[in-house]
């Protein structure tokens, strides 16, 4: 075909499967071995086949598989299944009703035309380090379930992320949903992020969660960031502002705590001087931010 | 149980269509190669410059990052597919069309195919009788690059067509007072 081939296409020949059970696409993917890739929007997979950067033998399209693509909001967390596109999640009343991280750090993945295709859960599976959903599990304390040919279970994600574009997840398995625990009660949330243009990949991100006492005093401040480290990392900032009124409280300090514990490494878009200054001053503003809405949240409960 | 080429049934700009097509194909290439509609652009080819965009099932998609493969039992809208019959033998335009051609969106023309398409469904999906915002304009075009022409015919395209087919909501429906008067 070398140069007889009138349509040159990028990625590499691989073979394809669409099952239509979990079953069928771990059987596919047992028979397959190490050379077979699970596919669900692609949004980062195809661009990697394109450029060659990944070659897998077979991909296993998992669309065509029933009953993953539900969003159920209950009183503990939302589960969001393996088919849900960011644009779902990011229109999901109810999931941002009981944790408003999902909708606020949803609305910040790439752009419409991605987020229609690109799923919540695959983004998580990708495992990159740049990616909001990864630092939402994180900070939210998440698990996803991970089915095998021995069974399903869940893991936590201290336990899945091992590394940029690495999880625990080894051999045959699908990633079947992610939950992301509920927003507990007198608490508030933020994210930002700076991008070169909005939509593209962050230079550097922040989530925070802040929680008051009952006093309206800051009992927790913890914040995820993006672009920061080899995995999503949560830090707890909670030292540099306990026990402060939470409308006085000395965001500016948190941030410095911040600064302090990161270590991102440079790169062709941002220094890692500049990239702990961003973390600084985002941490700083999503706290303040996450502390005047837990107060609102507890007036009006 | 797996297969390097595949049979696929589409609906592409509301005409049935079959083809038989290497699973490594993009949607991109399918549409190019295989349908002959080359109204899609390619740009970068790794879902950053937009231009590729075509609507899935009404929703804007970027043809270069989805598998041809993947589109079996779609339906599928190119920049082709915009435009309207006007049942005597020609065409009507999309309003975003026509605003480009207005307010001179467009010099090369390389990117304005994925805009259009996104747009079109943008302003499709949206009440037409609520005046648009600057933000829903950023938020419409952000995903899309244009190397050329820059930002600001193409902002403007989208609100001038919004304002047209807020006029045509109007038209459309009877103005509240006129419904109070034949009570």
């Amino acid at each position: 075909m070398l140069g007889g081939d009138p349509h040159p296409v990028k990625p590499a020949p691989f073979s394809y499967a669409d099952p239509v059970s979990v079953e069928e696409a771990l059987d596919v993917l047992a028979a397959e071995g190490e050379g077979a890739k699970v596919l669900a929007g692609g949004q980062s997979l195809i661009p990697l086949l394109s450029m060659r950067l990944a070659a897998p033998a077979t991909l296993v399209d998992i669309n065509r598989i029933p009953g993953l693509s539900g969003i159920t909001a209950g009183p503990d967390g939302v589960r969001v299944g393996a088919l849900v596109r960011h644009a779902e999640l990011l229109a999901s009343a109810e999931a941002a009703g009981v944790q408003p991280l999902l909708g606020r750090a949803t609305a910040n993945v790439a752009h419409p035309a991605i987020r229609n295709r690109g799923t919540t859960v695959g983004s998580i599976a990708h495992a990159d380090p740049s990616g909001e959903m990864t630092a939402v599990l994180a900070l939210t304390g998440g698990s996803v379930t991970v089915a095998t040919p021995g069974g399903r279970e869940a893991v936590g994600w201290g336990e899945f992320f091992l590394g940029p574009l690495e999880t625990s997840v080894h051999g045959p398995a699908v990633v079947l949903d992610a939950f992301f625990p509920a927003l507990p009660a007198r608490s508030g949330t933020a994210f930002a992020e700076i991008a070169r243009r909005k939509g593209d990949y962050a230079v550097c991100g922040a989530g925070v969660v802040v929680t008051l006492d009952a006093d309206r005093r800051v009992s927790s401040a913890r914040a995820a960031y993006l672009s920061v480290g080899l995995v999503p990392e949560v830090h707890d900032l909670t030292d540099a502002v306990i026990g402060q009124p939470v409308d006085s409280a000395d965001w500016t300090a948190a941030g410095e705590l911040a600064r302090g514990l990161v270590d991102p490494d440079g790169d062709l878009h941002a220094s890692a001087d500049y990239r702990r200054l961003l973390v600084a001053t985002l941490t700083a503003r999503t706290l303040a931010d996450a502390g005047a809405e837990a107060l609102t949240r507890m007036e009006a409960a | 149980m797996t297969d390097m080429e595949r049979t696929i049934s589409v609906v592409v700009n509301g005409v049935p269509r079959e083809a038989t097509v290497p699973v490594r194909w993009l949607l991109s290439d399918a549409l190019r190669h295989g349908f002959g509609l080359t109204g899609t652009h390619v740009g970068c080819e790794h879902g950053v410059c937009g231009s590729c965009t075509v609507l899935v099932d009404g929703q804007p998609t970027r043809s270069c990052l989805v598998l041809a493969v993947q589109m079996d039992g779609h339906e599928i809208t190119t920049v082709e597919g915009l435009s309207r019959s006007d049942h005597q033998g020609g065409q009507v335009l999309h309003p975003i069309q026509e605003a480009f051609r207005e307010c001179h969106a467009l010099q090369c023309g390389f990117c304005t195919p994925g805009f259009l398409t996104t747009i079109a469904a943008g302003l499709d999906a949206r009440d037409p009788s609520v005046e648009i915002t600057d933000e829903e304009v950023d938020e419409l075009v952000g995903g899309n690059l244009c190397r050329c022409t820059g930002y600001a015919n193409i902002k403007k395209a989208c609100r001038h067509a919004a304002a047209t087919m807020r006029e045509g909501a109007k038209v459309a429906t009877p103005a509240p007072q006129d419904e109070e008067a034949t009570r």
